[in-house]
């Protein structure tokens, strides 16, 4: 058995999913690449500015790899940050390597530096789509604490596959901002259940949001990492032909929804509440047939 | 500015668009060019059905009118704020939209926004910031989050933020600020048909936002850390 993802650094992913001894860092602790803007907070800065890269192999493919740490400002995104995140996009448009993990934990965007860090989320989005067009397939895995949230969850859905674990939470604005704005009768962040039947990892794979879903473990992930750089990627217009009305008819019969236990029922689960039990082979199994996805040819 | 102000400044030889809701949807003539234009009005918040309206729009230039540019005309609050528009995963429909973009700018397609009202966020993310060239009004409000808002979630004072701002363009809002910090090309003022004609003319369609936010020095580190992560051997 291996280690927990969720409960392991970005550090520990990384040696924990990579070859033994392959991963290689760029800007490295030592370089002090810092973000400039935090002193004038008053807030400490971290010398990875929390995101670490370099290059490495997984299952012998040589890979390029950006890992978000949560336990820096939540894995928030800052000018730095977003630089060090698109540099390595940029990197494998140019040396093609099989492919860019991406291990994604975030709030998105770093308030501290508010506009610095929307502009380097929306450079991250355009390069993750960069990286697709020159044929290096983007992978992202999402099962830490903080989930993946804000402009990255946008982000994380322009990469070719998204492997989720039950733990995983995937959406654009967080509960908490939610139901901060509108009121905790719109959204009440601190109903755990709720908040799992909304963005977590078993109903965004019931909604085909995410493509993979793994057991919280990192030889889990890296199986299905593995197994996605195996896959390849289509970026083509035929792919987002499909996607297209994935997202119409998902609009079109889970619209009226209230709960992510009505969209279940309406894909045929008549006990929704029993989706919670289930172990993750028993949930795969279970909802072969049971689940909004593509079309011919889409995954 | 109203929306049909700027559509009549902007195409002064015509154009056919019309408004459904807060979408807006159709044609306009610039100088040699026939533009496709996409937008948003009343300072809307985009849902899924709104993103989803905008993909189709895009899909549809894609299909029947090859290389003709797109023009967004943007005015959002923001991603609507719903605990629905989660469940259906917002995130999804908002980059299905700048999948789309993408890939008509691969096709071809110019792709211009502009900012006329206000830019929110995760509404500005799927659209606008994804054009080849991104132009705002100078009087029109662009930023992540305001100031009290901003303030709840960092538990910095508001008076500190507030104060901070007026130094720095990294977290103010403010159309200047992008500009500065590479995020906006330029700010349109006076006849608005010119400086579509000549954005129509230099389209860049690479990632060109952080050496302009190097060059304007408002955002000095972007432009060298890429540099370091490619040549870090």
């Amino acid at each position: 058995m291996s280690g927990s993802y969720y409960e392991s650094s970005a550090r520990a992913r990384i040696t924990g999913m990579l070859d033994a001894g392959s991963f290689h860092e760029w800007l490295t602790a030592a370089e002090r690449v810092t973000s400039p803007h935090l002193a004038i907070l008053e807030q400490p800065a971290a010398f990875d500015d929390g995101v670490i890269i370099g290059q490495g192999s997984i299952s012998g493919k040589q890979i390029f790899i950006a890992a978000q740490e949560g336990g820096f400002m939540g894995g928030a995104v800052g000018e730095v940050h977003g630089a060090k995140i698109v540099g390595v996009l940029e990197r494998a448009v140019r040396d093609h390597p099989a492919a860019v993990l991406l291990l994604l934990e975030t709030g998105g965007v770093r308030l501290q530096e508010a506009n610095a860090g929307l502009i380097a989320v929306s450079e991250v989005m355009r390069s993750i789509l960069s990286a697709r067009a020159a044929g290096v397939p983007v992978i992202v895995a999402i099962g830490g604490q903080y989930g993946c949230f804000g402009g990255m969850g946008i982000a994380s859905r322009c990469a070719t596959a998204i492997i989720m674990s039950e733990e995983g939470r995937l959406g654009l604005s967080g509960p908490e901002v939610i139901e901060t704005v509108r009121g905790v009768e719109e959204y009440d962040s601190r109903d755990r259940a709720l908040v799992w039947r909304t963005v977590g990892g078993k109903h965004r794979y019931l909604l085909g949001e995410c493509d993979i879903i793994v057991p919280d473990s990192m030889d889990d992930f890296q199986h299905a990492i593995t197994a996605c750089i195996n896959k390849g990627d289509d970026w083509s217009l035929a792919a987002l032909e499909r996607e297209h009305q994935l997202l119409s008819k998902r609009v079109k019969h889970f619209g009226e929804c209230k709960d992510g236990r009505d969209i279940w029922r309406e894909l045929g689960w008549s006990d929704p509440d029993a989706i919670a039990m289930m172990g993750n082979d028993e949930f795969i199994a279970a909802a072969q047939g049971r689940r909004a996805k593509q079309t011919a040819g889409g995954s | 500015m109203e929306w049909q102000k700027v559509a009549s400044q902007l195409f002064p030889s015509g154009h056919q668009i019309r408004q459904d809701s807060d979408l807006l949807l159709g044609e306009g003539r610039c100088g040699k060019h026939t533009v496709a234009v996409i937008g948003t009005t009343n300072h809307t918040e985009v849902g899924v059905e709104l993103a989803l309206a905008m993909a189709t729009a895009v899909l549809d230039v894609i299909r029947n009118h090859p290389a003709r540019p797109i023009v967004f005309l943007v005015d959002t609050s923001g991603q609507r704020l719903r605990h629905r528009d989660e469940m259906l995963g917002l995130n999804g429909y908002m980059a299905h939209l700048a999948k789309c973009v993408e890939m008509a700018r691969r096709r071809g397609h110019a792709i211009i926004s502009l900012v006329y009202e206000q830019a929110l966020s995760g509404g500005f993310l799927a659209n606008g910031m994804m054009a080849d060239v991104c132009a705002a009004l100078p009087e029109a409000e662009i930023r992540v989050m305001g100031l009290p808002a901003m303030a709840r979630v960092t538990r910095i004072s508001e008076e500190r933020l507030t104060e901070l701002s007026k130094s720095s363009p990294v977290f103010a809002p403010g159309a200047k600020n992008y500009l500065k910090m590479g995020g906006l090309d330029a700010l349109w003022e006076g006849d608005l048909s010119a400086c579509l004609t000549d954005a129509l003319e230099q389209v860049d369609a690479s990632d060109h936002r952080r050496k302009r936010g190097l060059e304007r020095g408002g955002r000095l580190l972007a432009e060298p850390v890429v540099n370091r992560v490619l040549t870090d051997s």
